[in-house]
Parts: structure tokens; C-alpha cells; sequence
């Protein structure tokens, strides 16, 4: 777009993230008070969106080229009890509780990204599968190995200092670092490199895609392997940050992870959405669950308001995508 | 008269114990439009499938240039210079002009890991070989693909397959979704294709479209080439009896009108 207007800007895909981030702020600006955009109330939420943020853009570049991946939710713990056994119950080096950790997620992703090209049933259905099968695994092999649920773990030196410390006074989470580096560069491969208009290309038809030369399979193998070791990489991080691990948990990313996705724009049928849409979406995601603290509202509330800001986001990009869809530039006029 | 281009010799295909096509001998020259025309079920899409290597003949030979060819993927029948557009344009509705038309060839600027997409090139030569084909409405190559009537969703993707060096073109039933002055449009750029020396086979069941643009027509029944052609050789009647089977489409008329005189001009209810 050559010259910047409101029409030109509500076409994009994240026009309805963006909205709705304002939305929401302004909505706890009014009922909270303004505690949560100050320094401590901003560190609540920006660490539990890096958390989100980190598994939800490979999960949106999924769901954009036309595949989901739930085993997202099994990954965080697996990450997290890889490494907390390895390098907490045997005591071995940090640093290969945490290679080890990130190949298993790169090697669960293979398996997914295999088996949706090589057997064609739905990735959902797929992934489900590894989901529960991953599960079972980091559930059996840790009481098996440690006879115990949660392991301990302790890091000292770089391997903290990088992945899993606070920084900036203490309260921000250095995974707010990753998560704005991981952004930026992910803003550059789709958007900016030929290689994410293949991912959309794909996600708008795949047999068009192959025929035009995209390498289809590779690039769905690529993506599902980025989903689960992203997946991964949080939950080795997080074991690392509270010195332990729990076989439990991470179920949560999944559904955060495809709300904050879906409320950044991105199409659940694959072929729209943007980076910057799902930052947006994880943003408002963060600060809705968070946010309600700072107000007098009791939390139990906030899946409310999630719910209610879902539908109402589906609904705003779909009107956003339809004006992008009938765009044309007017005849004859400037 | 010009070698041909692409020619397919005693051509079958069966899929297990079904036999699809049987020996088709068909050949397509530059600048001559080939009508391929066939009822559903005629087999059409199986023949194209093989010239744009999708499936492999079962028996038979395809020739490129006189020599015989063959092509394991899609791929390698593009490279070879034949090019498939579908019914609804093989295109990416949320997609740009531009990024649609240079899909898997995207154009870059910059250097080493820092090459970027040239938004500006790739909309710029997108609406240039779009208008160049005659189709002057597309003017901004940053709209998106679905934002456009059907008949200019095909001519982007003619225009893509010509700019990109096609020499046979393969359009699969490229009018039948669209109205009337949408497929006119689809047709000046079949025309245009051809003036450019193209070859092109044009698949339809729609008689009319194929007699505006056709050199060279190929009526396939149940698998097999049923006749075979020049312009002017056929009347637009005969062809449409061939198309359905010989006289029934003459037989079925007479029995529409007989219905019609008993019953006050009624048409017959619906089967």
C-alpha cells in the first residue's frame, strides 16, 4: 500500500487483533485502573504472552498453511521433564538436558509432520494422537525413572542466565526477550522472505501450491517440527526458571494458544493471517487473563470475557476479510 | 503446416479392471486451438491428467516436439512447457495479485539471508502480462485473487502460464462456471494465447465456446475419440448430437415438444 488509510488498514489481517487489544485495554483501563500498564502489572502479563507467544506463532503459521497441531499441550511438559531429569535427577550437564530436550521436540514434530503427508487424516486427529501418546510417555517414563511426579532441578550460571531468569529488576521473565526476538524474526520469514508466501500459498489450496513447484510436504514436515520444539523450548525453559517439573500441565496452551491465533486474524480454514496478528491476539489474550486481577470483577470471570472477546474477534475478521475480498481501487478518482 | 507440439499416439488408461481411455491418438500444433468436447464421463479429465502428468498412460506414447516424453509429476510436464489451468483458476483467493501470480518464483531484492520479496516488482509485471492479455479492469496488484469475477480469475491464470514460458496450454472447462460476458472475456484471451503462438487445448462441453475460438476439434466418447475434425467441417447441431451420444439429443427434443402439445405447453415435471 502505497500511502497508509483507515480502509487500507482495516484490510489487513491483524486489523481485528489490533482492535480488539484496544478494546480490551480500554475496558481494564476503565475497571482497574491503569496498576496494570505500570511496570509490575505489565510484567504479569507480558510473561504469560512470551509463554503463549512462542508456541502461538508456529501454531498460526500451521493453521495458516491449512494444519492445527495440539500436541502443543503434551510438548510443554515434555520439554520441561526432559530436562529436569536429565539434568536434575541424574545430575547430567544442563546443556544436554537442554539439546536433548529440543531434539525430542524436533523429533515428535518429524513423527507429526510424517504421518499428516504420509497418511492424509486430519492433522487434528494426528496430533490428538501424539498429544496422548506424548503424555503417556512423560507420565510413565518419569514415575518409572524418578518414582515421583515432579523432579527438581537446579541451574546455575549461563543456562539460567539465558533461559530461564528474570531480568529488567527482576520481574520480567527472559522469555519475553526470546519472544520478541522470535517475533521479529518470524515477521521477517513471512512476511518479508519469498518463503511465506509458499506457507500461504499453501494453506489457500495445496494441490495449486504443489503444482506451482512448493516443496508441500517439506515445508508442512518443517513447520509441525517448529510447532512442537517451540513447545518444547517453553517447557524446558519454564523447569529451568522454577528449578522443577510437573508431568501435569500444559494442557492449557492448547486452546490459549489457538484462541490467541484466531483472535490475531488468522483464518481456522488456513491462507490469511499475519505475524503481527497473533502477537496482537496473544497480547490481548495475556491481558484479559491478568488484566482481571487489577479490577474489583472476581477471576472466575475471565473465561468469560476470553469467550465473549473469541466470538466477537471471529466475527470482526470475518467482516475485515470480506472488505479485503471486495476491495478494488475506485475508477476513474484520485 | 507446423510439427506439432504435443501429440498423444494409441494412448490408453486403465485403472485396474476400468478402462478409461482408449486409444487416443490426438495432436495440437503452435497457434492452433485444439477443442477437446465430451459429455461428463467422458473422460476428459483422465486425458488431461496424463498430458499434465498427473497419471501415467497405461499403454501409448506422448510426444513433445516428435520425440516421445514422459512426465513422472506435474512438475515435469510444466517444465516441459505444458501448463494446466483449472475451472476455478488454480489461484489463491486471499492471496494478492501479485504474490498469487509469482507463487514458488517469487521475485526478491537484497542479498544473502536478507533477501526480501519485491512487492513492487511482482504487482508491477503481475498487471502488466494481465493487461497484456487484454484484460485492462486489473489495475492494482495488490488486490486479492478472490475479490475478482471468475472469468479475470482465469485470465490471471492464462496470463501467469504464458508469461512463465507455457507452450501448451491446457485450459480444463475454463467457461463453464462463468456467464456469458465473462467467458467472452476467457475467450479473447484463448485467442490471444493462440495469436502468441501457443498451443492450446481447450476442454468444454459447451459447443458454442468451442466453435468461437476452435481450429481443430476432438469429440471424446466414453473413453475413446469419437471424431475428429477441421473448423467448418461440422454444424453446431451435428456436433452436439455426437457430444450426446449420436440422434438421442434429437429424439429427446421431439419428445419435449410431443409432452408439450399434449399437455396445454407444459413442460414435462422434473424426472
Amino acid at each position: 500500500m502505497s500511502s497508509i488509510s483507515l480502509g487500507g488498514l482495516l484490510r489487513r489481517p491483524e486489523a481485528g487483533a489490533a482492535l480488539g487489544l484496544i478494546a480490551v485495554l480500554i475496558f481494564f483501563a476503565i475497571f482497574g485502573g491503569l496498576t496494570f500498564l505500570k511496570p509490575a502489572g505489565m510484567a504479569s502479563w507480558l510473561n504469560v504472552a512470551a509463554n503463549l507467544g512462542v508456541i502461538a506463532i508456529p501454531l498460526g503459521l500451521l493453521m495458516i498453511a491449512g494444519e492445527l497441531d495440539i500436541s502443543v499441550g503434551a510438548m510443554v511438559p515434555f520439554g520441561a521433564m526432559t530436562v529436569a531429569v536429565i539434568s536434575g535427577h541424574y545430575g547430567l550437564p544442563i546443556w544436554l538436558g537442554i539439546a536433548v530436550a529440543l531434539s525430542f521436540g524436533m523429533v515428535v514434530g518429524l513423527v507429526n509432520g510424517f504421518l499428516v503427508i504420509k497418511t492424509a487424516v486430519p492433522s487434528l486427529i494426528v496430533t490428538l494422537g501424539s498429544l496422548f501418546a506424548v503424555q503417556g510417555i512423560v507420565l510413565g517414563l518419569t514415575v518409572l525413572i524418578t518414582k515421583s511426579t515432579s523432579v527438581a532441578l537446579t541451574t546455575e550460571g549461563p543456562a539460567k542466565a539465558i533461559f530461564g531468569d528474570f531480568v529488567m529488576g527482576g520481574q520480567l521473565q527472559v522469555m519475553v526477550l526470546w519472544w520478541l526476538a522470535l517475533t521479529a524474526l518470524y515477521i521477517f520469514f513471512v512476511h518479508f522472505s519469498p518463503f511465506g508466501n509458499w506457507i500461504f500459498a499453501m494453506g489457500g489450496d495445496k494441490v495449486s501450491a504443489r503444482n506451482a513447484g512448493i516443496p508441500t510436504d517439506r515445508l508442512t514436515m518443517i513447520l509441525f517440527v517448529l510447532s512442537s520444539t517451540s513447545a518444547a523450548f517453553v517447557g524446558m525453559c519454564q523447569a529451568i526458571l522454577y528449578n522443577s517439573a510437573q508431568v501435569a500441565g500444559g494442557q492449557s496452551f492448547i486452546f490459549n494458544s489457538i484462541i490467541a491465533v484466531v483472535v490475531g486474524g488468522v483464518l481456522l480454514t488456513g491462507g490469511f493471517g499475519s505475524v503481527v496478528g497473533i502477537f496482537f491476539g496473544t497480547i490481548t489474550f495475556a491481558v484479559v487473563t491478568q488484566g482481571i486481577y487489577y479490577t474489583d470483577f472476581d477471576r472466575n470471570w475471565s473465561s468469560l470475557i476470553i469467550g465473549v472477546l473469541l466470538l466477537g474477534a471471529v466475527l470482526m475478521n470475518n467482516t475485515f476479510r470480506k472488505m479485503a475480498l471486495s476491495y478494488a481501487p475506485k475508477k476513474g478518482g484520485k | 503446416m507446423a510439427a506439432p507440439i504435443l501429440a498423444l499416439r494409441g494412448v490408453n488408461k486403465s485403472f485396474g479392471p476400468i478402462d478409461v481411455l482408449h486409444d487416443i491418438t490426438l495432436e495440437v500444433r503452435p497457434g492452433e486451438v485444439l477443442c477437446l468436447l465430451g459429455d461428463n464421463g467422458a473422460g476428459k479429465s483422465t486425458l488431461i491428467k496424463i498430458m499434465s502428468g498427473v497419471h501415467q498412460p497405461t499403454s501409448g506414447v506422448i510426444e513433445m516436439d516428435g520425440a516421445p516424453m514422459t512426465f513422472p509429476t506435474p512438475r515435469a510436464a510444466q517444465e516441459a512447457g505444458i501448463s494446466t489451468v483449472h475451472q476455478f483458476g488454480g489461484t489463491f483467493p486471499l492471496m494478492s495479485i501479485g504474490r498469487s501470480f509469482f507463487v514458488g518464483v517469487e521475485p526478491t531484492k537484497g542479498w544473502g539471508p536478507f533477501k526480501v520479496y519485491d512487492r513492487k516488482t511482482a504487482n508491477s509485471v503481475a498487471v502488466k502480462a494481465v493487461q497484456d492479455m487484454g484484460i485492462t479492469r486489473i489495475t492494482d496488484g495488490d488486490r486479492l485473487v478472490g475479490g475478482l469475477s471468475g472469468g479475470e480469475r482465469q485470465s490471471l491464470a492464462i496470463a501467469r502460464a504464458v508469461h512463465f514460458g507455457a507452450r501448451v496450454l491446457i485450459l480444463d472447462e475454463p467457461t463453464a462456471a462463468l456467464g456469458v460476458k465473462q467467458a467472452t472475456h476467457v475467450l479473447r484471451i484463448v485467442n490471444e494465447a493462440k495469436r502468441r503462438g501457443l498451443a492450446v487445448i481447450f476442454i468444454t462441453h459447451q459447443v458454442m465456446h468451442a466453435m468461437a475460438v476452435g481450429d481443430h476439434f476432438a469429440v471424446l466418447i466414453r473413453g475413446a475419440v469419437a471424431a475428429d475434425f477441421k473448423k467448418g467441417e461440422k454444424t453446431r447441431e451435428e456436433i452436439t448430437d455426437l457430444m450426446a451420444g449420436g440422434a438421442s439429443m434429437a429424439s429427446l427434443e421431439a419428445e419435449i415438444e410431443g409432452y408439450m402439445a399434449a399437455h396445454d405447453g407444459h413442460p414435462p415435471p422434473p424426472a
